[in-house]
């Protein structure tokens, strides 16, 4: 590789965007640098279910040409972007990192690939994550786990760890991910680069393969605010074939993020997401965070919200619940993995075959767990008093909103911990979502962007949570920290990450 | 707060049945070991769910989102079955079923 | 095989001498929407398999359901002539099992919120008794796939090898309307089971919300009967008998399932709450699967739609826009036409009350076109084994054809001819008349002669009537007709041969 492609494809998305714009380089060749760095440095990390160079470069090939007849296009056409595997591709294989799908194409896209499509970003391929989004490090991929580029032994975060580590290790500068419980924050926060998690419905759910729908919702996950906030103008919208898509016009998210004022803005610090169980030196850098904003002219201002504490319980109970049922239609009828037992193999024991061998032990635990708590005489004590605890933790969302325009809190309590560090003790690896969870109960939005490098010289994350509907102050916080925290680093966080020198594909 | 009762062998047994997930012998000890703390750390959500509060199922309240009655989006029988573990004639082949008629 | 396989059948008489039936019924009907309850593929019957689908209603990963507008308001139709409220607000649960016809292996219907709720129905059987069915809801939900069952060898699911699924069914919206129990039938339970069906056949039909064809499945009936000691009891265990498909079989589960439930009771066993099925060849019930983990349906709100608030606003504009319901028509119709009730329920059995009253429309009698359509019509189409509707004649011809004879053109006979020639394409009735020179001769000169002719021929009949015995003229206007093919004025012929013979 070139120096200046080098160069280029650590830049942000904006910047490549407008090195394309001003000819510098073209899109074609700016996708086969991403595809040079895939091929060079994702046999280590193992960010990528599929790449897809043929269909990238075709993508990047007809942009350049449309470009130079003078086609008025897309900001973000020509750059590329990765999709977590997930999200559903037309002619792309499509696993959500489990072996129940390996090999199925699907015959549809996404609304929001389809947007992608129009948009023109070239699709490199499709990033690993946890089965079915189903765990917080990705170790639950069926695939095998993906690596964090701060240090290889460690979990990039989960569900979407594929998505994050890409970004992070400048296979993609742009990824898309999905959030049920906090899968795209806590990546953002111990991979060092940034995850939104927008307002439930701002972006279509259409061609998700869901765990948890009332909680799923996807966003972008990219190096900077303003890249974030670029990509979640061009994925949002009304979609009329997703029933809880919202109406409501696509805010200025990129001036929010350019604008990096905060004077006046009231910055609510959450005391239940603070102290016990969140490790010093993250809780220090989130600390720091809050002074650089306060120097900045922001008010920071302390919150209560006493039923976070249930928060955690409520997840655990309406998640398993929906993904039980969401994942009944994997039963090896109509697509997908069917293994045939011996002896009597009826459909019921070809089903119950094929899901005890394609569900790995994350899924079938969390599917027995929900269907327990839907069974009957078990409603109304667990999914029943589980969405009442949701509606208490809306109001407590409410009433601190009363009081300060977004919330904060570290991201995740802990660095990256090491691979198989958790995976025998699913309670430990579910805290991992305390502070994020309350976020996708009730709706709203939330930000992760990095804060500093905290315990073993690993990322840290803060986040910003906005009311329903307000995403666009989510943009305007971040990007103001942002630009401070840079300031002081004399840079972006990632700079400092150990370089990839081997792990060729 | 409310005790559930415990979740034994059978138990798990039975719900991997409701679920058609087949289970080794040591998956569900395993799950068997492991699902009485999973439950009783969540069972705290009966603490503060009282009668006075209601339920909440969507997070952004919305009602009388409809389509309107056009066709669109439809697959070709060759899109549908390109999936499928097995097809004949148009249809998608499957396992004996047992049961009803 | 359990012990109620032996149990003897009690004479259906006796078991309702010493039992009380109480009925049940559910019944399904599709809708007749243009798409599906919750996307866009086609709700068609006859197709290639799988091809009126889409990735939502072949649940594949990552689809989507929304709500069809008009199913919605079909719903609301349904519920507003079965008398029933119409919910300010409800909403859709996942009904969870697992078997090969459901796409999700979940059902999308309504639980705990039903769209209607709390109505009724008069019956009116044979006899013009009316019976009150009270209804306790009408709710939405989806259609499953079509199972064929391969390599058995009777297409049946016991014995088969495997089986071919066609999801063109699935997600066809459905309303599924429950009674509540409902007593006092007697005797008289299974005529009141079919009459039931039948009247709900005939409203969706009104209502035009479907083609509500029985042998297409497009309405199904599960029957639940229960037998009690005496009407003041207590309900006693009732079974289901799923999926019957005609007003026939109706009858026949209702009146097979107090027989045997009768014989159950008297050996001293238990009924056992069970789905049963319906056969055919037998006319008997059998038992279906147990009831195990069916019964754990696990429901809960599908979190991937929000509810249904259907405004008072719209719910009176449906109300306004409701066509009159068959049973008012039917009472209108029948102050109207001054029938019979027999022949009223004549009529409405064979179909034949739209084509009746287009026909009276079209400017004929009630009763010439009863006669038309309930005697000459009815005739051919049992000869051709159709439907009156389906013949190839409409009400306007028919209308044109007795105006002919009114206006004394043609006469009955010829009437008849014309109509043979209509159904064979030949035309409408005037230009048919015209044509092949059928109308009614009346001119005396072409008649005289005729007659002189007859007179001449038959010297013997001729003294009988000039000795006094008038109606013998019968016996001269024969020959008459033939020799004219029936296009004589048989009126004039007679005026004629009375002058000629000087008697009156
Ligand atoms: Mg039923
Ligand atoms: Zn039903």
């Amino acid at each position: 590789m070139t120096p200046p492609m080098n160069d280029i494809i650590r830049r942000s998305a904006a910047a490549q965007a407008a090195a394309l714009n001003a000819g510098e380089v073209s899109s074609e060749e700016l996708t086969r640098a991403h595809l040079d760095r895939i091929s060079a440095v994702d046999g280590d990390l193992n960010a990528f279910l599929h790449v897809d160079q043929d269909a990238a470069l075709a993508t990047a090939r007809d942009i350049d040409s449309r470009r130079a007849d003078g086609e008025e296009l897309h900001a973000l056409a020509g750059v590329p972007i990765a999709v977590k595997d997930v999200v559903v591709t037309e002619g792309q294989p499509t696993t959500a990192g489990s072996k129940i799908l390996e090999g199925w194409i699907p015959p549809y896209d996404a609304t929001l690939v389809t947007a992608l499509r129009e948009a023109g970003l070239p699709i490199l391929g499709k990033t690993n994550m946890d089965e079915f989004a189903m765990g917080s490090s990705t170790e639950t991929s069926a695939y095998g786990p993906t690596r964090n580029p701060w240090d290889r032994d460690r979990i990039p975060g989960g569900s979407g760890g594929g998505s994050a580590a890409a970004v992070g290790s400048y296979e993609a500068p742009l990824a898309i991910g999905t959030d049920t419980g906090g899968s795209i924050r806590q990546p953002g926060a111990v991979t060092g680069t940034v995850g939104v998690k927008p307002t439930y419905g701002s972006v279509s759910r259409y061609g998700l393969i869901a765990m948890a729908s009332s909680l799923d919702q996807a966003g972008p996950v990219t190096r900077t605010v303003e890249d974030s906030a670029l990509l979640h103008e061009l994925i949002a919208g009304h979609d009329p074939h997703d029933s809880t898509s919202l109406t409501d016009p696509v805010g200025s998210f990129a001036a929010a993020a350019r604008s990096k004022d905060v004077k006046g803005l009231r910055v609510g610090v959450i005391e239940e997401l603070e102290g016990e169980g969140f490790a010093p030196e993250v809780s220090a850098r989130f600390t720091e965070s809050l002074e650089q904003l306060e120097r900045a002219g922001a008010e920071i201002v302390r919150v209560s919200c006493p039923n976070f504490r249930y928060a955690l319980g409520a997840y655990y109970l309406i998640m398993p619940s929906e993904a039980s049922s969401n994942l009944a239609k994997f039963d090896g009828m109509r697509f997908g993995l069917r293994v045939i037992p011996e002896d009597h193999p009826t459909a019921e024991n070809v089903m119950k075959a094929t899901r005890g061998a394609g569900f790995g032990d994350e899924v079938k635990r969390r599917i027995l767990l929900g269907t327990y708590a839907l069974s009957a005489g078990y409603f109304d004590a667990y999914y029943g008093s589980a969405q009442k605890v949701r509606t208490l933790v809306q109001r407590d969302f409410a009433a601190a909103f009363e009081q300060v325009d977004v919330l904060a809190s570290p991201t995740s309590p802990t660095v990256a911990f090491r691979l198989g560090e958790k995976v025998d003790d699913p309670m430990a690896m579910y805290m991992n979502d305390i502070a994020t969870i309350p976020a996708n109960l009730a709706g709203t939005p939330g930000i992760s962007i990095p804060s500093g490098l905290a315990e073993d010289g690993l990322p840290a994350g803060i986040q910003f949570l906005a009311p329903a509907r307000a995403d666009e102050r989510l943009y305007r916080v971040g990007g103001a920290l942002e630009a401070l925290l840079e300031d002081s680093w004399g840079g972006p966080l990632l700079a400092k990450a150990p370089e990839l020198t081997s792990g060729a594909k | 707060m409310c005790l559930m009762p415990s979740i034994g062998r059978d138990d798990v047994a039975r719900l991997a049945d409701l679920a058609r997930i087949q289970l080794t012998d040591e998956e569900i000890d395993r799950f068997a070991g492991e699902f009485d703390s999973i439950m009783d750390a969540v069972a705290s959500v009966s603490e503060v769910a009282t009668e006075d509060v209601p339920a909440t199922s969507h997070p952004i309240a919305m009602t009388n989102v409809f389509r309107e009655d056009v066709v669109e989006n439809t697959l070709t029988q060759e899109q549908a079955l390109a999936g499928a573990p097995d097809a004949q004639d148009g249809r998608f082949a499957v396992p004996q079923i047992l049961g009803e008629e | 095989m359990s012990a109620a396989t032996d149990i003897e059948l009690v004479d259906y008489d006796e078991a309702i001498s010493r039992f009380d039936p109480v009925l049940g019924i559910e019944v399904h009907v599709e809708l007749g929407t243009a798409t599906k309850m919750f996307d866009g593929a086609p709700n068609i019957f006859a197709a290639e398999p799988n091809t009126a689908i889409t990735p939502t209603s072949l649940g594949l990963p990552g689809a989507l359901p929304v709500v069809n507008h008009k199913a919605v308001e079909y719903a609301i139709r349904i519920g507003l002539a079965l008398n029933c409220s119409i919910a300010e607000n409800c909403r859709f649960s996942r009904k969870q099992y697992f078997y090969p016809d459901l796409t999700k292996n979940f059902q999308t219907s309504q639980y705990d919120e039903p769209i209607c709720y709390e109505g009724w129905v008069d019956v009116e059987l044979e006899d013009g008794e009316i019976i009150r069915v009270e209804i306790e809801r009408a709710h939405m939900e989806e259609d499953a796939g079509k199972n064929t069952h391969v390599g058995g060898s009777t297409g049946r699911i016991h014995g088969a090898t495997h089986s071919q699924v066609d999801y063109n069914r699935a997600g066809v919206p459905l309303v599924e309307i429950v009674t509540k129990p409902i007593p006092n039938t007697k005797g008289r339970a299974p005529e009141v089971a079919a009459a039931y069906v039948r009247t709900l056949r005939d409203i969706f039909r009104a209502l035009d919300v479907s083609e509500a064809k029985m042998e297409r499945g497009n309405v199904r009936a599960d029957i639940n009967v229960s037998l009690r000691e005496n009407p003041e009891a207590e309900l006693g265990t009732r079974t289901e008998t799923k999926n019957v498909n005609s007003f026939r079989s109706i009858e026949r589960t209702v009146r097979y399932e107090i027989s045997r439930q009768a014989g159950v009771l008297d050996a001293g066993e238990k009924i056992i709450q069970e789905t049963r099925h319906f056969h055919e060849d037998t006319g008997g019930t059998s038992s279906g699967r147990p009831k195990s983990d069916a019964e754990d349906y696990r429901y809960f709100p599908e979190p991937d739609l929000v509810p249904v608030a259907p405004s008072r606003e719209w719910v009176e504009e449906i109300r306004g826009s409701l066509p009159e319901l068959p049973a008012a028509r039917r009472r209108r119709l029948l102050g109207e036409w001054g029938f019979t009730d027999l022949e009223m329920r004549d009529a409405i059995n064979a179909g034949a009350l739209d084509l009746i009253e287009s026909t009276v429309a079209a400017g004929t009698s009630a009763q010439s076109a009863r006669k038309w359509w309930m005697g000459e019509l009815a005739r051919v189409a049992r000869e051709q084994d159709s439907e009156l509707e389906e013949l190839a004649v409409t009400p306007a011809q028919i209308a044109e054809l007795q105006g002919l004879v009114d206006g004394k053109k043609i006469n009955d006979k010829i009437a008849k001819q014309v109509l043979t020639k209509v159904l064979s394409g030949q035309g409408d009735p005037a230009a048919i008349v015209e044509k092949d020179g059928l109308a009614v001769v009346s001119d005396d000169s072409v008649l005289t002669g005729a007659v002189d002719q007859a007179i001449a021929d038959n010297p013997d009949v001729v003294a009988k009537i000039q000795g006094g015995k008038i109606q013998a003229i019968g016996a001269l206007i024969g020959p008459i007709m033939k020799a004219t093919r029936g296009q004589a004025d048989a009126g004039r012929v007679r005026e004629i041969i009375m002058e000629k013979l000087g008697v009156s």
